[in-house]
């Protein structure tokens, strides 16, 4: 990483505004290409068989009917794919099991969960393709299930991987486990820290498993010629991921697969990982055409990731006059069917906002038989807030203490040991919680049946791999290219900081996303990462051009390239040389031929620097005293950017953050019945926020700028979904006076509490 | 001499109660882990399989050859995984 800062104080042309999103005009007008718009000739369908149970060996499976039909091109199984060892990898964001990875896409011995893949079939319709499915005789040896973590943990429990051994606890077990592993997280003495507290307080929370509930279904298009060679049109949050992914699978070279990127209509976390890319490629390759595959809404729900249900055991205390002593929890994080719940960063994000003498965090990965989890914005941490949140919350009504205030008395800052290990570097946590406390809304009055809840949210962000290059045309105008979907407006921040690099018009540079075969490698979009890590990628690329340019100016004007200088857009002689004109991008840009032909510029880094994340947000509930329905009336969030290259792109996290958080808080579960089917796969019944459910959310700003980003950047995407449950759950305590430990908030529950109350 | 905390699960690799911080003089992650592996047995194939290090407080998800201060602090971490 060689980006060298720009001086922070500087007043930018660029940075800071809200120029039109370059991708705007076509998403509007319909033109935008997203997975399911591509098509190709002679393309067919494809779909998926689905496990009818949640727990069963498959005997066998019988395809020689759906084989038969006519229309229908090929039919695959497990048989299909390669046999991957268990082996874990670092592609992607985190640690991944191939094995298992392969084993979520299409089962092999067991069908694991309602909804998981056991066959699939590519026929000349999508109706054919159904029918042949039907076709499809597989016979199971149904398994007794467990749905739940608390029962998955039982002495007598199904066990659902029999070579599966708790990692992490001593002496190593010797039977297999549905706990997969166990992790702690602290710092000083815990208990010691709990035994000198006025004040403690013990609290055990449930969450339900939450869908990211993106808007477009999984798509994919793939081809796979006689020659062996495959390309993929799929939407994603990572192209570079799926042909990392699917060539691991599918035991092919990653140079045998190109992943053209579509647009994505949402992703949130829950495309970070392959479904459908694999099983296309393999139905192609048996079929000798294009095959198209397109979730249904319900199958997005039950066979694609969704967030962890959790229960969370926490006690924490404090001094009477409100100093933070000792905290204890107990994590425990359903997985799904295969190991990796999010619960190691709900441990190191739990207490992160706090400078607390002792704490103590354990963490328990548990495998159920229900769809595998995957990444939903700050994974594990909203489900972790909850917890410390609301009682942070208590603590502070137990001291008579203002709860911004109490925060403000215990909150870490710069040079604070965290509680996850090494110590803060330049934070936000203050400023987010001052810019709260002094907001009109903190301090606005209450109509009857409101009430007032704030909290606190924290989130690493992430660095990781970007490439990125930049061309000059000949008319001087720009090209941005990288490898990143999207999703969250990165063409926009990386054209902003090339215009602001160059200092030329933001409308002179193209940002273009490129598939895997045009530019270099680049991690996937996840993690808050892209305008951090890749903005520092384009911007090398930039002072690589830039170096290049006055060279070529310096060789135009016959002097040394150091009396050359690059500013507001043009190359410019430092020595008081006189009668040499400045030479613009454009007047450089047309003699390129003749001075050394076309030029561009590249970069490939690993973003060191992170800058961390903090949020304070503000809700005020209106809560039917008769239904026990909550209304969030006013709503305003707080959050640490950095600095915004693109203020309304972060208004835009910071507000949909807030709104999935409170749909998370009040509405959304995942319901199953006794069988282990999910009972609510559609938007009708399984119902997040709409516009009309949620108030105008205000947005504040905060600027303490990373020192070690060349325009002060922090990730801005995941933190705002970590304060919304804990201050909806605290605004519902304050209008009614009862604290409810369990979500959602949904109105016969909380009418129940109400009436405990009263009763 | 750099000083290399170790928290949380990782106190584990010590294999003793003594997990205070250990003092190492490396110039890069490379030579810490060459050294750290004689005291703690294993570290370097958790690192291989995805531990991150913090070095001064910047979280470093897959290093090699980052530089260490002579007054660096080191923390292990498990790897996080991200989703937006």
């Amino acid at each position: 990483m060689a980006t060298a800062e720009v001086d922070q104080q500087k007043k930018f042309k660029w940075i800071g505004t809200r120029p039109v999103r370059p991708d705007g005009l076509d998403k509007v007008r319909g033109r935008a290409n997203y997975g399911a718009d591509h098509a190709l000739p002679g393309m067919i369908w494809g779909k998926v068989l689905r496990s009818p149970h949640a727990h069963a060996r498959i005997v066998s499976i019988d395809t020689s009917k759906a084989e038969a039909m006519e229309g229908v091109h090929a039919v695959i199984t497990a048989a299909d794919l390669p046999e991957i060892l268990s082996e874990e990898s670092k592609i992607g964001e985190g640690p991944t099991n191939f094995r298992d990875l392969s084993h979520n896409v299409i089962a092999r011995e067991k069908a694991l969960y309602h909804g998981h893949a056991v066959a699939a079939v590519a026929a000349t319709t999508s109706a054919i393709a159904q029918q042949a499915l039907e076709a499809i005789q597989v016979e199971y040896e149904v398994l007794p299930h467990v749905l739940e973590g608390d029962d998955a943990q039982a002495p007598d429990a199904p066990i659902l991987h029999d070579d599966l051994f708790t990692k992490g606890v001593e002496p190593r077990p010797t039977r297999p486990s549905n706990v997969a592993s166990r992790t702690e997280m602290g710092r000083g003495d815990a208990e010691a820290g709990l035994a000198k507290a006025d004040h403690v307080i013990t609290r055990s929370f449930r969450t339900k498993a939450v869908h990211q509930g993106y808007i477009e279904p999984h798509a994919v298009v793939a081809t796979l010629g006689e020659d062996g060679r495959a390309t993929v049109w799929a939407s994603s949050q990572g192209h570079f991921m799926i042909r990392a992914y699917c060539a691991k699978l599918l035991g092919m070279d990653q140079s045998q697969i190109k992943v053209i990127p579509a647009e994505i209509g949402g992703g949130f976390g829950g495309k970070t990982t392959v479904y459908l890319e694999p099983l296309a490629i393999a139905l192609s390759g048996k079929a000798g055409r294009p095959v198209k595959m397109v979730m249904s809404r319900e199958e997005v729900f039950r066979a694609t990731g969704p967030a962890s249900a959790t229960r969370i055991e926490l006690r924490m205390g404090c001094t009477k006059d409100g100093k933070l002593t000792g905290a204890h929890a107990r994590l425990e994080y359903e997985a799904g069917a295969f190991p990796g719940s999010p619960v190691g960063a709900a441990v190191m994000t739990l207490f992160a906002p706090y400078d607390i003498d002792g704490c103590l965090a354990e963490g328990y990965d548990i495998v159920v038989n229900k769809c595998k989890v995957a990444a939903y914005r700050a994974p594990g941490a909203p489900m972790a807030a909850y917890a410390v949140e609301t009682v942070v919350d208590e603590l502070a009504e137990k001291c008579g203490i203002d709860p911004i205030e109490f925060r403000l008395q215990n909150a870490s800052r710069e040079g604070t040991q965290s509680a996850f290990g090494p110590k803060f570097k330049r934070i936000g946590n203050i400023e987010t919680l001052e810019a709260a406390k002094a907001h009109p809304h903190y301090s606005a009055p209450l109509g009857p049946n409101q009430g007032r809840g704030v909290a606190s949210g924290f989130w690493f962000n992430g660095g990781m791999q970007s490439s990125a290059t930049v061309q000059v045309a000949d008319d001087g105008t720009i090209c941005v290219v990288s490898g990143n979907p999207d999703i969250g407006g990165s063409r926009a921040s990386l054209a902003m900081m090339a215009a602001e690099e160059f200092g030329i018009d933001v409308k002179l540079v193209d940002p273009q996303i490129a598939d895997t075969s045009v530019v270099g490698f680049s991690d996937l979009t996840g993690g808050s990462r892209v305008t951090f890590a890749t903005g520092m990628a384009v911007v090398d690329a930039c002072r690589d051009v830039i170096r290049q340019l006055r060279e070529r100016a310096a060789s135009i004007w016959g002097i040394e390239v150091d009396a050359v200088k690059w500013s507001d857009g043009a190359a410019r002689a430092t020595n008081g040389d006189a009668g040499l004109e400045p030479l613009s991008l454009r007047d450089i840009a047309l003699k390129a031929a003749r001075t050394g032909g076309p030029i561009s510029g590249r970069a490939s880094l690993t973003a060191r620097g992170v800058g961390m994340a903090f949020a304070v947000h503000i809700c005020d509930v209106e809560v039917d005293p008769e239904t026990g329905k909550v209304d969030v009336v006013r709503y305003t969030t707080v959050q640490d950017a950095g600095r915004a290259i693109h203020p309304s792109y972060v208004e835009g996290q910071m507000q949909g953050g807030a709104a999935q958080g409170i749909g998370w808080a009040l509405n959304e579960e995942y319901i199953y019945d006794a069988d282990g089917k999910m009972e609510n796969p559609g938007f009708l019944d399984y119902r997040m926020p709409v516009a009309s459910d949620l108030p105008m959310i205000d947005t504040v700003i905060v600027e303490v700028p990373n020192p070690t980003h060349p325009y002060g950047v922090r990730g801005v995407g995941e933190v705002p979904i970590v304060p919304p449950i804990p201050a909806v759950v605290n605004a519902v305590h304050a209008a009614t006076g009862v604290r409810i430990t369990e979500l959602p908030l949904s109105p016969p529950r909380v009418l129940a509490a109400m009436d405990a109350r009263r009763n | 001499m750099a000083r290399v905390i170790l928290t949380g699960s990782l106190r584990d690799l010590a294999q003793t109660k003594d997990t205070g911080p250990i003092e190492i003089d490396a110039a890069d992650v490379r030579e810490l882990l060459r050294k750290l592996e004689d005291r703690l047995p294993g570290i370097a194939k958790r690192v291989e399989d995805g531990l991150s290090i913090a070095i001064d407080g910047d979280i470093v998800a897959d290093p090699l050859l980052e530089p260490i201060g002579a007054d660096s602090e080191i923390h292990f971490l498990p790897s996080i995984q991200g989703g937006s």
